[in-house]
């Protein structure tokens, strides 16, 4: 490579929020190139599932982005060629709840979605098993969220590289960014590669993921990115339709919230369109260890067995885990980085990171645009934590 | 050369879809129906092709097999018994749900 590497925009990080932002930015004219020092979708992508959910969202900014982002799943799901390429289902997702006091937690977290936009349906006990056949007897009823969508998060980011790239983006894997490269003004002015030496523009996207605290760093800035582990659990094949939703208990809401260290989980049961049923995901902050913890699967089967009686019949094939990137406030850190001139981050999606990688792209796009973007980017601003008591 | 000498126990029979078959103690499924001749137990689920045994160290999942009505067996890890009921299987094996 003697040819000097000039763009408009650095993307740092070839997952799904990586290959998002670059499909969004070389529409918008941009000339943009992402790197990756290892293959497409290598990090935490290829390491978790593809649920696109509004329905364990709370009314707030995360629900915003994800309903903004669900639309622009439609949008590029209906573009020749994509849709069935990276599995998109829109088959709706469905909450259980075991008990009377648990429906009535979960009518009343479902009325204040529905406030915020979130097509949500009450279903009652008997009719359960109308729209789940293999459902677990005697629980109190549930609640259908008709715009909970999945992919397969390996094809679509490999499907949006690829459609960036016909937009115009250039993607170099295997070559790891090993500094940011700044102005004597302080300003961006490109990244030190190992592959490539250094590659100059004005502006870099930070897509890095759960790396992102590492990337912000070679930039001098602080921006608290941790792993969180989950496990998935993968069943034999399955007949279509043993599983028609995705579905899962109404606890997992919290566990998702939930800011505590130790261990959590509550299943959700999703089958793919290749066969296998996925069974995840567990929550715990144990840094990135890839120890496998039998109790943790163990408890995951458990659960999805409550659900799923059938479930205790049929094999698990293997599990797999991952390291969601999490930002202690569990929002992703979206936008421009005041301390940095033409520093982005886009990463911190935590466990929400295929669903949400749309909306994120198409945000920093409009911000790299000058156009106003059709969301607050206040509270994700990535330089909101100040490094004291946060890690939480 | 020098052979191992092995002395396997006495033989047995199990089925295939209800056929007899030889077997001695300690082979796996895999390895009686080969040594009966047979080299596909197995449709595949999309277009129901063909399939017996591909890496034969259980990683592939190609040689999948009914044994005593647990589909998706791995034939060759799963060691044969005295009477095993045997059965090709076709797509997941699963038709009782769905
Ligand atoms: C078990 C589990 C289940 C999940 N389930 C879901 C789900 O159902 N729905 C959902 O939306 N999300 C889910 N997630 C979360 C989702 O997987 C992540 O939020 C998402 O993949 C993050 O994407 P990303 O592009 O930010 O990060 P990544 O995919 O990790 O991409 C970051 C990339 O940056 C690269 N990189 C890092 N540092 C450098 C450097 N210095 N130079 C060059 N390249 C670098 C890495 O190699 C990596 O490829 C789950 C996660 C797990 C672990
Ligand atoms: S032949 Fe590969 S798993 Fe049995």
């Amino acid at each position: 490579m003697s040819k000097r590497l000039t763009c408009d925009v650095v993307v740092v990080g070839a997952g799904m929020v990586g290959a998002a932002c670059a499909l969004y930015l070389a529409r918008a004219g941009l000339v943009t190139l992402v790197l990756d020092r290892g293959p497409v979708a290598g990090g935490t992508t290829g390491a978790g599932e593809g649920n696109l959910l509004v329905s364990d969202k709370e009314p707030g900014p995360e629900l915003d982005l994800a309903l903004l982002s669900g639309r622009l799943w439609h949008d590029l799901a209906a573009e020749p060629g994509i849709g069935g390429a990276v599995e998109f289902e829109a088959k709706g997702g469905i909450v259980v709840a075991s008990d009377a006091e648990g429906m009535a937690a979960l009518t009343g977290f479902a009325a204040g979605q529905r406030a915020a936009g979130v097509e949500a349906q009450v279903v009652d006990a008997d009719r359960l098993t109308d729209l789940e056949p293999h459902l677990a007897p005697g629980l109190a009823g549930g609640v259908r969220y008709p715009q909970d969508c999945q992919v397969m998060p390996s094809l679509a980011a490999a499907q949006v590289v690829r459609a960036a790239r016909r937009a115009g983006a250039e993607l170099r894997t295997g070559s790891a960014v090993t500094d940011i490269l700044r102005a004597p003004d302080g300003s961006v002015r490109g990244v030190r590669t190992t592959g490539y030496g250094d590659v100059h523009a004005p502006v870099v996207v930070n897509a890095a993921g759960t790396w992102g605290g590492e990337v912000a760093a070679l930039a001098g800035v602080h921006l608290p990115v941790l792993p969180r582990r989950g496990f998935v659990l993968v069943t034999e094949p399955l007949p279509p339709g043993t599983v028609r939703h995705k579905v899962y208990a109404a606890d997992y809401v919290a566990d998702v919230a939930s800011g505590d260290a130790g261990l959590q989980s509550s299943a959700v049961v999703e089958s793919t369109a290749a066969g296998p049923v996925l069974i995840g995901a567990s929550r715990e902050r144990v840094g990135f260890d890839r120890t496998f913890s039998l109790p943790v699967v163990r408890r995951l089967a458990a659960q999805a067995t409550a659900l799923f009686p059938f479930l205790g019949t049929v094999h698990a094939m293997r599990a797999y885990l991952g390291f969601r990137p999490y930002l202690p406030d569990h929002l992703p850190a979206i936008g421009a980085d005041p301390r940095v001139p033409g520093l982005y981050h886009a990463c911190g999606h935590e466990g929400a990171g295929i669903g949400l990688a749309v909306g994120t792209g198409h945000l920093i796009a409009q911000s790299l645009t000058g156009g106003p973007p059709d969301l607050d980017l206040t509270p994700f601003r990535p330089d909101r934590f100040t490094g004291a008591g946060e890690e939480r | 050369m020098e052979l191992a000498g092995a002395r396997p126990g006495p033989p047995f029979t199990v089925t295939l879809d209800g056929d007899e078959i030889d077997a001695l103690p300690g082979q796996t499924v895999a390895a009686v129906l080969w040594s009966a001749g047979i080299t596909s137990w197995r449709g595949t689920r999309g277009s129901g092709a063909p399939r017996g045994v591909f890496c034969g160290i259980g990683v592939c999942f190609d040689c999948l097999v009914v044994v005593n009505d647990r589909p998706n067996q791995r034939a060759c890890l799963v060691p044969v018994t005295p009477g095993d009921a045997i059965r090709t299987q076709e797509g997941t094996g699963h038709d009782e749900l769905g």
